[in-house]
């Protein structure tokens, strides 16, 4: 039976846990909202983007001489996986889910005798995925300075895997990251980089409407565009998905931090009846004592 | 009142502006175009440069400075796709040479083919921004 001081330096220490978890569910709170906010002003772009891609690259990717970012280089047996991941822990499932899929994924292609090489954004992927794959992991980036996320910030990341991609290193890029949908639900989201992943069926639906049947004047010609708009297409979708992160590792925290808040509240209630029926306890004892040695006399 | 051009420039970040006016100047690869209502349907990659928005017709123009991107004219109107977008009034000379200085630093410091490349990019469109606010 712990001792009532026990108890009590007990009941303070879960209410100083509290007091920390409290105020960290508050700060993921108001950085939820603010990355959520910069994750949907980033979305008009996005969309726009894959609307003129979609409808481009239709057109040109059977064609012969077509960029390799958009036809693949003709193989899939170097592949890249790009995880992204958080910089920071105590946000509950969200990096291990993230890490799960991507090592499931990693284990298919090894099966299949694929080269796999894994990028990762975000030391806590990192940390994980080197106790398996030391190997493979190639690079770390470390985001862990940056307090809001950029462009600028996806952009260099796109260049490298572009330049690592022109170089013949790999021949098929996926990303993962999660994909924000609400504070309690982030979906793992895998999605292929390179070569672009062209969503027929929207552009079946769209290309009535969008292009209202005109034909378009392109200036300086097709190719040229495809060519300038693929490697950005690359970074709006590392960007993307660094955003959507961002939001869904602050609402992972929230709902984490909340749990733990709430966990301590029944953990501080359960200790504090103790400590009352140990207190309790102790002066029924001490009355007792008191008694009989009254009686004693 | 001639009908309006509904036009939108989105850069990553966010929407920049979605409103109408009577004419765009976009500065294209192949040489400035000005939008007007019912262009014919094109598209277009930008070099860094100024779009002009002339909300009127012969009007004062709205400055916006940008960094190369993607232009199309579509029949519901013109949406420009730009990498970064800088509204020319906020644009301080000071600041842009102290900027132009920095960018020059890192490209005699860059140590690999990325970074210098990257450099060169930062210098070359500082340049052009530096050109036309002087």
């Amino acid at each position: 039976m712990p001792s009532l001081k026990d108890l009590k330096i007990r009941i303070n220490s879960v209410k100083s846990t509290q007091k920390i978890t409290k105020a960290m569910k508050m700060v993921a709170a108001s950085k939820l909202r603010r990355a959520q906010e910069a994750a949907e002003a980033a979305r008009p772009y996005a969309e726009r983007m894959e609307k003129v891609l979609n409808g481009l690259g239709q057109a040109v990717k059977d064609q012969p001489g077509a960029s390799p970012l958009l036809a693949g280089t003709g193989s899939d047996d170097v592949q890249l996986v790009i995880v992204a991941t958080s910089e920071r822990g105590l946000c509950g499932g969200f990096n291990t889910n993230i890490v799960k899929a991507a090592r499931a994924h990693i284990l298919k292609l090894v099966d299949a005798g694929k080269t796999v090489k894994i990028l990762c954004i975000g030391k806590k992927g990192h940390v994980i995925l080197r106790r398996e794959f030391e190997d493979k992991i190639i690079d770390l980036k470390d985001l862990s300075g940056v307090k809001n996320i950029g462009f600028g910030d996806a952009q260099p990341i796109a260049a490298e895997v572009l330049a690592m991609f022109e170089r013949g290193e790999f021949d098929v890029a996926t990303l993962f990251y999660a994909k924000f949908q609400s504070a309690l639900v982030q979906v793992t989201t895998k999605q292929q980089l390179i070569p672009a992943s062209l969503d027929e069926a929207a552009n079946e639906n769209d290309a009535g409407d969008d292009l209202g049947g005109a034909v378009y004047d392109y200036e300086p010609s097709e190719e040229a565009i495809l060519d300038d708009l693929l490697p950005r297409n690359v970074a709006v979708q590392i960007y993307r998905g660094l955003l959507e992160n961002a939001a869904s590792e602050q609402g992972a925290r929230m709902t984490a931090m909340d749990n733990a808040t709430r966990n301590a509240g029944d953990m501080i209630d359960s200790l504090t009846i103790t400590y009352n029926r140990t207190r309790q306890a102790n002066i029924t004892k001490e009355l007792i004592e008191i008694i009989s040695g009254a009686e004693a006399l | 009142m001639a009908d309006m051009l509904h036009f939108e420039i989105v850069s990553p970040e966010r929407l920049l502006k979605d409103a109408q006016a009577a004419m765009v100047v976009v500065p294209g690869a192949d040489g400035d175009f000005a939008a007007m209502p019912q262009h014919a349907p094109m598209m277009s990659t930008i070099r860094p440069g100024v779009v002009e928005i002339f909300e009127t017709e012969g009007g004062d123009a709205e400055r916006l400075f940008v960094k190369g991107g993607l232009a199309q004219i579509s029949p519901e109107g013109l949406t420009i796709l730009a990498e970064e977008a800088i509204q020319l009034d906020d644009v301080d000379a000071a600041d842009l040479s102290a900027k132009i200085a920095d960018a020059e630093a890192s490209l005699s410091a860059a140590a690999d083919d990325v970074a210098r490349a990257a450099a060169e990019k930062e210098l070359a469109w500082m340049t052009a921004l530096s050109e036309i606010v002087s």
